[in-house]
């Protein structure tokens, strides 16, 4: 028997949870198919969370894509169909080619991180077009773009260092009308991987305490900057990447397993900590930029 | 007295990793960028001042800030009191965001270290002892002195700068020279016209 599980119109970071808490009851060998027919947009989060379940699955799931023309030709211009016939049996009409609708929004396509190259590879094409968003269309110091691309590197390197497993980047700047009225830049990285609990579980003499578990595993690691390694310099990352988004007015959430934590700036109302979520292996980051404002701006 | 050297970063990463790159980001392609320059160094003898210069440098990560940079003033922190070479560093061609994550890392290591940026300017950067830059900067007007002038410049007493002159030594920012004391930069520039 196959269970549908459906996506929601609205694919993001936290309506990816509806997803997950459809898929939370069923064995990872239970044949499944994703129904993305009805969605009519999805953040970089969503399409990469959409690559990342499919790699948690046993039994290869099947996806039907978006029916709207222009949601499915978004989705082929991240380059998501690419990888996901990779991963998914594929039902309904895939665009072919990559085509472009005037300027993309698209900063940086889904990619595959699996070595330590890719970074390298990632880094380098976000620096050839971040700065004419970031700058001109973000108003960030000109600064910024080197910033960003640190950032950026840190993030993906989580994967190549801890996941033991690849995972998936992308950037993508859009209006956030609702939430916030301004643009932003947005980057989600997800992996299917151990996950930060068990990562920091591998290091050598850690103490063991009562409360031991993913919100734990994610206070350590993304508050304190607590590695699985030893060796005092490990842990900067991500502390690096706390330090631009305090600078940036911008947020990082990140998942693992059955809890999320979230450094929220003052416009966004999402909970510093959730736990109790659907359990979903590996780890899911998303950072979000916002348009400086002139006000802003010293 | 002391010998220059200089180890261009950029070159190093293009030569070690891979020719094509720009960018000093990951562990392991900071790991093989300081092992090169271990290699360099340890073909050296005696005090040595190196300049690790990073102008030609895209982007510096915190991860290779730390392997790099750290790493390297850690070992050499160990090596002079094992009797290996006394190596002092600069680094050279430092824009801001090479800044970010080396006082970073720095900061993280309990370490300090002599920057000379893009512009030219000298900055001792890192977790300094409280008065350290004071005193580095009275080293650097008076080219070389002894803890009580330095002690008499900065308004506090012989001994304390004493043990302030003695925490920039082991920093490794300032080079004990019989009983006076000189800063990284002076030395070099006694010993050739410019950091080169």
């Amino acid at each position: 028997m196959t269970t549908v599980i459906t996506v929601p119109p609205s694919l993001d970071d936290q309506t990816f949870e509806q997803v997950l808490e459809q898929l939370a009851p069923l064995p990872a060998d239970a044949k499944v198919l994703v129904d993305a027919r009805h969605a009519r947009w999805a953040s970089p989060f969503g399409l990469t969370a959409l690559l990342t379940l499919a790699q948690t699955r046993t039994e290869r799931p099947a996806l039907a894509v978006p029916e709207a023309e222009d949601t499915a030709s978004y989705w082929a211009r991240t380059g998501f169909y690419r990888h996901a016939e990779e991963l998914y049996d594929l039902h309904g009409t895939v665009p072919r080619g990559r085509a472009q609708n005037g300027e993309s929004s698209v900063l940086l396509e889904i990619t595959p991180v699996v070595r330590s190259e890719d970074v390298h590879a990632v880094v380098e094409r976000i620096q050839q077009r971040a700065q004419a968003i970031l700058v001109k269309e973000l108003s960030l110091d000109p600064q910024s773009t080197m910033r960003f691309a640190m950032t950026l590197s840190e993030a993906c390197q989580n994967i190549v260092e801890h996941a033991g497993t690849g995972g998936w980047v992308a950037v993508q700047t859009y209006r956030w009308q609702k939430r916030l009225g301004r643009r932003v830049v947005v980057i989600a990285v997800c992996d299917a991987g151990v996950g930060f609990r068990r990562s920091l579980e591998t290091a050598q003499g850690r103490p063991r305490s009562d409360r031991w578990d993913d919100a734990m595993a994610l206070e350590e690691a993304v508050l304190r900057g607590v590695s699985r390694f030893r060796d005092p310099g490990r842990g900067q990352g991500l502390a690096g990447v706390r330090r631009f988004i305090g600078k940036w007015g911008g947020k990082l959430a990140v998942r693992s397993g059955t809890a999320r934590i979230a450094i929220v700036p003052a416009w966004d109302e999402d909970v510093p900590l959730a736990e109790g979520l659907p359990c979903f292996p590996g780890a899911q980051m998303q950072i979000t930029i916002p348009e400086r404002l002139a006000a802003e701006k010293r | 007295m002391i010998a220059n050297n200089h180890i261009d970063v950029g070159g190093v990463l293009r030569r070690r990793v891979c020719h094509l790159y720009m960018d000093l980001v990951t562990r392991p392609t900071g790991a093989a960028v300081r092992s090169e320059i271990e290699h360099q160094l340890g073909e050296l003898q005696g005090r040595t001042l190196t300049v690790i210069d990073l102008s030609q440098v895209g982007l510096l990560d915190f991860s290779c800030a730390d392997e790099v940079i750290a790493k390297l003033l850690l070992r050499y922190q160990t090596t002079a009191l094992d009797g290996g070479i006394d190596g002092y560093f600069v680094v050279r061609g430092v824009n801001e965001c090479h800044l970010d994550a080396i006082e970073a890392v720095l900061e993280r290591h309990r370490l300090a270290l002599l920057v000379e940026t893009v512009e030219g300017e000298l900055q001792l950067v890192g977790a300094l002892p409280e008065h350290g830059a004071q005193a580095w900067a009275a080293l650097c007007a008076a080219g070389r002195a002894g803890a009580a002038t330095v002690g008499h410049t900065l308004g506090i007493p012989a001994d304390e700068a004493e043990r302030l002159l003695g925490d920039l030594c082991r920093l490794r920012v300032v080079i004990p020279v019989e009983r006076d004391f000189v800063a990284v930069n002076v030395a070099a520039a006694l010993a050739r016209p410019r950091l080169q």
